[in-house]
């Protein structure tokens, strides 16, 4: 009866399949699952809020718990431009390490660095936030603030980025301190995708006499482009929910400033502050509304970026 | 034989464990809410149950979110620094006692300038804080500081960016002292501030004031103490320029008419006396008025009864005020008049 016993374990592999198969069809909807009852709590969880201010709670930049007067604007603006600034600072010098990394350092220093900069990144962030406050903080306020003051505060077109008094702590240095925290994240992606840039290809353009950066900037970036949007976008991810460390050193003040040396407050460091003792269903509705709207920037973010990668994936084809 | 005696030690490891396992649960209150007191309400925890074996679990997880929890049932207890108005009392059930009390404190970090070398009236204190006073040499601070060499430099507000009982107490002393300050501002556990920036905690308070120039901040007489904060002096009711220290909060706590506070809904703020700190608090803890659970209820009681007669040392050292006892005793007899069971009986003889 050998074809007999074949059957039965055919029909056994075949009843272990279907049985896998709902596994990982399980796994993959309780993500999806998982999703939506966010989304659908943390909009319950707005409602009254959402009722009562209308779209008006993204323009209004009031926050008052006494007169139970909410509005989004000032973390919604607070949470963009330290964004904006960790961005500015980190995508050059992040692309400054990459390129050492893969392409100029001697060999036997990539390894050490490139442990360095993944330790970087696993380093808690509430440890970045001590840091700014109790070591970066003092000493941007004592040095380099009160130059910028003076040197660039006067300026007409500038100028009113950079008034105010030196404090240390501010939209500037949370902008700063997430460049600091981010950096680790978007140069390893940037280093990993150079590094599978063909050789040939690269000799080649040096054979022609291309210089490094011409090889850098012609060869390797086109080749890598995809990687490097990428690798950004997971650091534009992390600035933007970035919490313990922006609270330490944003300023937690709802106001509304055109100096970015003045504190200000985004919308994970509102909700880190103030969810605990916030009294009032309108108070915690509106502190709640406020992650919803996180969420809707972090979505609206990343899916501008995979729009990019399909443009820029499309382009590719054609 | 050794198997005989193998049962019989497991017997007896169960039955002690069941014994113990009885024991803590008979005799365990729990209890939630204001962050401020819970140093010293875990010290007593912890000596209360070496005296009596019976453990109080507090978990300090804010005033807000001790109110809710008492309105929920889920805890014993309750603890809020900010009182409840006695018609929210009325509408929940609820009752509420002082256990400690503490002072606020503003803090100062002026070059060259020690503790208590500034002085302040209420109303400049507001003005600063709306951001009408912005630099040390104002005029109104110089008048008050003949002496004291003010900086001509712009003052750094600091606030505390989190809902905190400590800035309901000093807005609620701002609101009683300056019209401009309760029509515009207010006072509540989170205010939209004037100015300023906002740290976190007392601790983010006290670290901001220490390293932003020329700043101003008020914390928790604890926590002025500890980081060895420059406070000021504040003008009281009486007319007298005052240091904080536990005599000055005493002599607040006991010009408080605390008799004719219906459910002790006392703010201890800018109350008269010579020597009293004008931004004086106590922090409460409300119980339900018609208990289903008596025995808990009976611990709970007696815990705090135990708290007032023992503990006031252990609250001195960790910069606590301890209730005077006439206060004491109001709330003993508060226990006994309106803490029942199911049965109407008072649960406090």
């Amino acid at each position: 009866m050998p074809t007999f016993a074949h059957e039965s374990r055919i029909k056994y592999q075949h009843w272990l399949d279907i049985v896998f198969r709902n596994i990982t069809r399980l796994a993959a909807f309780s993500v999806l699952i998982l999703l939506l009852a966010l989304i659908a709590s943390l909009v319950m969880g707005g409602l009254p809020a959402i009722k009562h201010f209308g779209f008006g709670f993204l323009s209004s930049a009031v926050w008052n718990p006494v007169t139970d007067e909410f509005g989004a604007l000032v973390p919604i603006i607070g949470t963009l431009v330290t964004s904006f600034i960790a961005l500015l600072i980190a995508i050059p010098i992040s692309f400054g390490i990459a390129i050492f990394l893969t392409e100029l350092s001697p060999r036997w220093l990539r390894r050490p660095l490139g442990i360095a900069i993944e330790l970087l990144a696993g380093i808690p962030s509430i440890i970045y936030g001590m840091w700014g406050l109790f070591v970066f903080a003092p000493l941007f306020a004592e040095h380099v603030q009160p130059w910028l003051i003076e040197k660039l505060g006067p300026s007409p077109l500038f100028g009113p980025l950079f008034q105010g008094i030196p404090m240390g702590v501010g939209i500037l240095t949370a902008g700063i301190i997430l460049a600091i925290m981010v950096i680790p994240f978007i140069a390893s992606v940037m280093r990993d995708v150079f590094e599978i840039v063909p050789t040939l290809l690269k000799e080649s353009a040096y054979g022609l006499g291309a210089t490094t950066w011409e090889v850098m900037w012609n060869v390797i970036l086109p080749y890598t482009k995809i990687g490097v949007v990428g690798g950004i976008m997971l650091g534009l991810g992390r600035a933007l929910g970035e919490t313990m460390a922006v609270t330490f050193v944003i300023g937690n003040a709802h106001k509304l400033s055109t100096s970015l040396l003045m504190p200000g407050n985004s919308i994970s460091s509102a909700l880190a502050n103030e969810f605990n003792e916030a009294v009032g269903e309108l108070y915690t509705s509106a502190l709640v509304q406020l992650g919803l709207i996180l969420f809707l920037i972090t979505f609206i973010v990343l899916s501008m970026a995979r729009y990019m990668l399909h443009r820029l994936a499309k382009r590719e084809g054609t | 034989m050794r198997n005989k005696l193998n049962k019989i030690v497991t017997f007896a490891a169960l039955a002690t464990t069941l014994s113990l396992t009885g024991n803590a649960f008979a005799a365990s209150i729990t209890g939630a809410g204001a962050t401020f007191p819970y140093p010293i309400y875990a010290k007593w925890a912890d000596a209360y149950k070496t005296q009596t074996g019976v453990s109080m679990n507090y978990q300090s997880i804010g005033s807000g979110g001790g109110i809710k929890q008492i309105i929920a049932k889920t805890v014993d207890f309750g603890a809020s620094d900010m009182p409840m108005k006695p018609e929210e009392l009325e509408k929940n059930g609820l009752m509420q006692f002082p256990a400690v009390m503490g002072g606020v404190v503003p803090v100062i970090n002026i070059k060259g300038v020690t503790a208590g070398q500034v002085k302040l009236d209420g109303k400049v204190l507001a003005d600063i804080f709306l951001g009408k006073i912005s630099k040390w040499n104002d005029p109104a601070l110089v008048a008050l500081n003949a002496g004291v060499a003010l900086p001509d430099e712009t003052i750094t507000v600091v606030h505390r960016s989190d809902g905190s009982g400590t800035t309901f107490i000093f807005t609620n002393y701002l609101s009683k002292i300056s019209p401009e300050w309760k029509s515009s501002v207010g006072e509540g556990t989170a205010v939209s501030w004037k100015t300023g920036t906002g740290g976190k905690g007392n601790e983010g308070v006290a670290s901001f004031v220490q390293r932003i120039k020329n700043s101003i901040g008020y914390v928790e007489y604890a926590y002025a103490l500890q980081n060895k904060m420059a406070h000021v002096q504040l003008k009281n009711r009486d007319g007298q320029f005052v240091n904080p220290n536990d005599e000055s909060f005493k002599a607040a706590a006991a010009n408080a008419d605390w008799l004719k506070a219906p459910g002790f809904y006392e703010l201890l703020t800018n109350e008269p006396g010579k020597a009293s700190w004008p931004i004086t608090g106590a922090t409460f803890i409300l119980m339900h008025k018609a208990q289903t659970k008596p025995e808990t209820a009976i611990e709970v009681l007696k815990f705090f009864d135990w708290a007032y007669s023992n503990g006031n040392k252990m609250a001195e050292a960790l910069d606590y005020v301890p209730m005077p006892a006439d206060v004491q005793k109001l709330v003993r007899a508060a226990w006994k008049a309106q803490i029942k069971d199911a049965s109407g009986k008072s649960l406090w003889q």
